[in-house]
């Protein structure tokens, strides 16, 4: 048996196009969430653009209002649910089972499911400008103009395609809970993991208790649709509001969901960069928690405008500056962890000011929002547009971006051009700000969102015209970032285990790490477990480099390859590769293109049966087929 | 560190108390406006002191504390200062408790129903216009006043909106005179607005500010803040029923109004034997003072004859609409269609709306 | 911090996790899923509870027959306790017979659920006469599917059981379905209360 998993194992890491959709191996499903997530921020990036070609003169004709609304819908959808949701899964995939010294996450075909459920969805979501136009409704579909139109399908894709993504990251948490909860290395207490994972945690806890209420949502929409039933039916005493509350509920700390696992990532970096522990880790992690428990808590302060009464809007109101102090206890936390370090100033490490920098913008204009007075002149304004990309452009992507550059060594084994980094950088946020900034002052002057054209003479000319150039800059700093990519992965420096001198596990093994992450379980003492291994403390407190001794000096020599390394990694039994997820995952989409065609009759129960069948077939071989088939 | 707030913060208000701002919240005509952009400025200045202090306090930190070329020191290990952190998760929460009194205060003040000699306007958001009815001011013949896409309401006097939807959510918004509100079908919802004495006869815009599809960027309003007494003057004006002509060619565009129009759009008339009646259905905006109207198609054309003869000939042409999928029978109107009249039938017709003033 | 303890006491000798603890662990988060999914279903019924517009209301629900059904299903949470005891002991032969006996329960639960709909139909409640028979047949429909699913997961139970291809370490085991069953059975529990019993 020894004999068989040997060849097993290195053999697992094949090349080739079947080897990659056949692949269990968390890493690869974290580098195909990271490179799918890419091409839908391409898509999307390009929908902003087009939007922005729109709106940069008054009465733009670019656009028809018709094409205007498909094209702001798909790139809300596309932005949160394509691109934001999966390259957090991209980081979490790969480096959750790396931080915590496990080998895999614990259900690998369940993650293999899930990514190809959450591609195959988006995609599938795409196809609706080829069949019936694509989704208009605005990607928080507000009821009733979501349930008004049935003849055409495009809400109906919005309904089947955010319930899909839903069923994807559903499954994607359930198990990293399962996999933080019961696979940490031996002595890797809670209180020891890294914040990356704790914000994985707190993220996963989110989406699995928001999504199944958005699920009901978007089924009573569907049904609604299809159906005839009255859920939103105003005049027969439906409530159009209900839709917004359970849209919210989810929507709330969906908004948490895309901000966390950055705010995670810069609080692994900064500690790095800076060569000093994060200041007060205790306090970023339950500041973290306490996030999450109040996301939970707020969801109306979306809906200040719609008429809830004057009591419940002081509560939301009350309850969301509450919000702003965990907040604001991160960002003063990380402000810590710099004072007093040796800051190496890295992309990665700009990349991570430049997220707390602008953050602190989003969060400032977030604490307007709760003053309910002024939000009914925010909302649903420009103001509201400029304050959202500021959390999830200057917050969530800035941080993704620092992600990308500090763990490209540990994918690639290639560290990223720092002198073309700093240019991305300093494009991307200088575009940025041009782009958003002046949104802020568009909204107060009376400019609402979701608008294709507007007058000249408002005052709104400048401002508008500003804001597009500066998206144009957004898309040159992305193309700066491609070029990186590809010159890198050519011929970058070869980066070693661990190019910057980290403090956790991922950069004990080898970079790309072996098939098995690590050949021998890491046994762990310490929050920041590596540095202390190579680093200990003087008199006056400084760090000091230890000479190799500790056990730590093993594992950094690691082998990548596996086959000649001495001993341990022969008895490891790692998942075989199935395809039996990725034909599950086509079946469960081609039921919900059945769905969608449900009421266009025979097209729509042909697709709903052939779904079934793939499904079944995927599901039954599935549960019929064994983990580690040598093992058995 | 305040003289740069104070002119940060003034900079901002001045750039937009200027007059080519006129759909700007930070340039309030009524009392409840203000109230807001108070409330605003308040918490505007205090984000701007937190925004300097934490920008400065990140740039001071990377720049004293950056690494220098050649210095391979290391730093001291700190892990934390709980007093340090429970003093910085405390001051943010006593400076939202600050916040948080007068936001509390005006929001319950802005939400109280309107009290005293209040005029009540029933708003009633359609894709893609607004309709308006003053259900106080009644003409002899029993019918209140309704009009379309321009209100018109009194200086230094409460006015309050009782608004629902007729189809699919809306939002009134005119930001130099209240915060937006939505309109719900199946509920009611409230604005109370009280223009500054020194709005009268100012014309401020607003639009819709909730996602109604093809129409929404569409969806303008204007709203004529009147002097008491030309109020007066106007509201008179509006009961008058129209009069239907006996001579030239509004004869015909009476015919045509009445055979085609009238499936959609009513008019208060006064028949030449002097008999008073309304025609139509309230499908689309009353048409009885059409002429009196700066604007039409729901304030995004100027109220001309060749721009009504053009709105006749192609409505689409003009505003995205979807008259294609209008469903009466499910109360479902999504914009006029074109009834490919002919160009003399066009021209009788503006000719006739064009003298309801 | 149990779980601290457990991870610092974990024999890492093999692959090495309990993979016992791991699914259930996933379970419990499937579940917490679950409730949520329910608990939007149940407040959506509440505000819809009165909005009977023309039609029937809570009025023609037949309470004697709902609760004879109700302890059919409570019964089942029983015989699914034996099952699992019995293949915990290795007796798989007995366990086969609680999960039918279990799986036989659900279905008269089911039975009873079409019986109850098909009336009701016939007392002019559909998912189209009014915001209340909308709610009312999409949260009792999603349970009674839930019901389903959890007597096809018996069936496959005692299939895999009977043809020796059971083990415990098989990733549908006897104790996953029964977190599961249990809990399909306390959200009848509160349906039952809430829509039925409660009369506000």
């Amino acid at each position: 048996m020894a004999v068989a998993t040997r060849e097993q194992a290195p053999a697992a890491a094949d090349r080739g196009l079947w080897s990659w959709i056949t692949t269990v191996d968390h890493k690869r499903i974290g580098i195909m969430y990271a490179v799918a997530a890419f091409i839908f921020f391409l898509i999307g990036g390009f929908e902003a653009l087009l939007i922005r070609t729109q709106l940069a003169q008054p009465n733009g004709t670019v656009l028809s209002a018709e094409a205007y609304n498909q094209i702001f819908t798909m790139h809300g959808l596309t932005m949160v649910f394509a691109v934001i949701m999966p390259i957090a899964a991209a980081f979490q995939n790969y480096f959750v089972p790396l931080q915590i010294g496990a080998r895999d996450v614990a259900f690998p075909r369940i993650n293999a499911f899930a990514f190809w459920l959450f591609f195959f969805s988006a995609l599938f979501l795409y196809t609706s400008f080829l069949f019936g136009g694509a989704p208009d409704g605005a990607w928080v579909g507000y009821a009733p103009l979501s349930t008004q139109l049935t003849e055409y399908v495009r809400m109906d894709y919005y309904s089947v395609g955010a319930q899909l993504l839903g069923v994807a990251s559903l499954a994607g948490s359930i198990n990293f809970i399962a996999t933080i909860f019961t696979m940490r290395a031996p002595g890797m207490s809670l209180m020891r993991m890294p914040v990356f994972v704790w914000m994985t945690v707190v993220t996963s806890f989110l989406l699995i208790l928001s999504l199944p209420v958005i699920g009901v949502g978007l089924w009573q929409m569907l049904f609604d649709r299809n159906f005839g039933t009255l859920f939103y039916a105003a005049q027969a005493q439906g409530d159009p509001l209900l839709w917004q509350h359970l849209f919210w509920i989810f929507g709330h700390p969906e908004v948490y969901v895309l901000i966390l696992p950055a705010m995670g990532i810069v609080s692994e970096i900064l500690p790095v960069m800076s060569r000093k522990p994060l200041f007060g880790y205790a306090f970023v992690v339950f500041s973290g928690i306490a996030i999450g428990f109040l996301g939970f808590g707020v969801w109306a302060h979306h809906m200040f405008t719609a008429g809830l009464g004057p009591v419940a809007e002081a509560g939301f109101g009350l309850a969301t500056m509450l919000i702003a102090i965990p907040t604001g206890v991160k960002i003063f936390n990380w402000i810590g962890t710099t004072w007093g370090g040796r800051l190496k100033l890295t992309t990665p490490m700009l990349f991570s000011l430049g997220f707390i920098s602008m953050f602190v913008i989003g969060g400032l204009s977030g604490v307007t929002h709760s003053i309910v007075p002024a939000d009914t002149q925010q909302h649903d304004s420009y103001y509201i547009v400029a304050h959202f990309h500021y959390v999830l452009f200057g917050g969530a992507v800035l941080g993704y971006m620092a992600g990308a550059y500090y763990w490209f060594p540990k994918w690639t084994g290639k560290m990223l051009s720092e002198t073309i980094g700093k240019w991305h950088f300093w494009i991307t946020l200088i575009g940025f700000n041009l782009t958003f900034a002046p949104q802020h002052i568009l909204g107060l002057d009376g400019m609402p969102r979701r608008t294709y054209r507007y007058d000249a003479g408002l005052g709104w000319d400048g401002w508008n015209m500003m804001s597009t150039i500066g998206s144009y800059l957004i898309a040159v700093g992305v193309l700066v970032f491609i070029w990186n990519i590809i010159r890198s992965w050519r011929n970058g420096e070869p980066a070693g285990n661990d190019p910057w001198d980290g403090r956790t596990l991922e950069w004990t093994t080898s970079s790309p790490p072996p098939v098995h992450n690590f050949d021998e379980v890491p046994v762990v003492h310490h929050v920041d477990d590596f540095w202390y291994r190579k680093y200990g403390v003087d008199e006056e407190g400084r760090a000091v480099k230890m000479p190799e001794v500790s056990g730590g000096a093993l594992t950094v020599d690691t082998d990548s390859g596996g086959e000649d390394a001495d001993g341990d990694a022969h008895d490891i039994h790692m998942p075989s590769p199935s395809y039996f997820p990725i034909i599950a995952s086509l079946g469960v989409v081609t039921i919900g293109a059945g769905l969608v065609f449900i009421s266009s009759g025979a097209i729509g129960f042909a697709l709903l049966a052939l779904g079934a069948i793939v499904s079944l077939w995927g599901f039954m071989g599935w549960a019929g087929e064994p983990i580690t088939k040598e093992a058995h | 560190m305040r003289r740069i707030v104070s002119i940060v913060a003034l900079g901002l208000v001045l750039a937009s108390c200027s007059s080519n701002l006129p759909q700007s919240s930070l340039n309030p005509k009524s009392v409840e406006a203000q109230k807001i952009d108070g409330l605003w400025i308040l918490v505007f200045s205090i984000a701007t002191v937190i925004f300097f202090a934490v920008q400065i306090a990140l740039i001071v930190s990377i720049v004293r504390w950056r690494r220098r070329p050649g210095d391979d020191s290391e730093p001291k290990q700190t892990h934390g200062n709980t007093r340090l952190e429970i003093v910085w998760t405390i001051i943010p929460a006593v400076i939202l408790a600050v916040i948080a009194v007068p936001t509390l205060r005006t929001l319950f003040e802005l939400r109280a129903p309107a009290t005293g000699d209040v005029l009540r306007v029933k708003v009633t958001g359609h894709q893609w216009w607004w309709e308006f009815e003053y259900p106080d001011i009644v003409g002899p013949d029993g019918r209140p006043l309704i009009t379309a896409n321009e209100l018109h309401i009194p200086a230094g006097r409460t006015t309050e909106l009782e608004m629902t939807s007729a189809d699919v959510i809306h939002s009134f918004w005119v930001p130099p005179l209240a915060g937006k509100r939505d309109l719900v079908p199946g509920l009611t919802t409230y604005i109370k607005i009280t223009p500054l004495e020194s709005a009268a006869g100012e014309v401020i815009p607003g639009q819709c500010a909730e996602y109604c599809w093809l129409g929404h960027a569409d969806m303008r309003v204007k709203v004529h803040v009147d002097a008491p007494d030309d109020f007066e003057t106007w509201a008179a004006g509006q009961l008058e029923p129209a009069p239907v002509p006996t001579t030239g060619a509004a004869v015909g565009g009476f015919e045509t109004f009445s055979g085609v129009c009238a499936t959609c759009h009513q008019a208060n008339v006064r028949q030449p034997d002097g008999t008073v009646e309304t025609i139509g259905t309230a499908i689309g905006p009353d048409l009885t003072h059409f002429a009196s109207r700066d604007t039409f198609g729901a304030g995004i054309l100027e109220n001309t004859a060749e721009h009504l003869a053009a709105w006749i000939d192609d409505p689409s042409a003009l505003k995205p609409m979807a008259p294609e999928l209008n469903d009466l029978d499910r109360g479902r109107v999504l914009g006029m269609p074109d009834y490919g009249l002919d160009p003399d039938q066009i021209a009788e017709l503006v000719e006739l709306l064009e003298s309801w003033k | 911090m149990v779980s601290e303890g457990a991870v610092v006491d974990h024999d890492f000798e093999d692959t090495g996790n309990p993979i016992h603890r791991v699914r259930k662990t996933a379970m419990w988060a499937f579940l917490g899923s679950e409730a949520f999914f329910f608990g939007a279903m149940i407040s959506t019924f509440l505000l819809y509870r009165n909005t009977i517009g023309d039609g029937p209301g809570a009025d023609i629900f037949n309470i004697p027959f709902t609760s004879a059904s109700s302890f059919v299903l409570l019964m089942s949470s029983l015989t699914m306790v034996l099952a699992d005891n019995s293949f915990q002991k290795g007796d798989q032969r007995q366990g086969r017979v609680w999960l039918i006996g279990t799986a036989l329960l659900g279905t008269t639960f089911l039975a009873g659920q079409i019986f109850e709909f098909t009336e009701f139909v016939h007392e002019g409640l559909t998912i189209s006469t009014s915001p209340f028979g909308s709610s009312f047949y999409m949260l009792t429909g999603f349970h009674g599917l839930h019901v389903a699913v959890g007597v096809l997961l018996l069936s496959m139970l005692v299939f895999f059981s009977l043809r020796g291809r059971y083990s415990p370490d098989s990733g549908m085991n006897v104790e996953l379905v029964a977190l599961y069953w249990h809990f399909v059975d306390i959200v009848w529990i509160v349906i039952f209360t809430v829509v039925y019993l409660l009369q506000i």
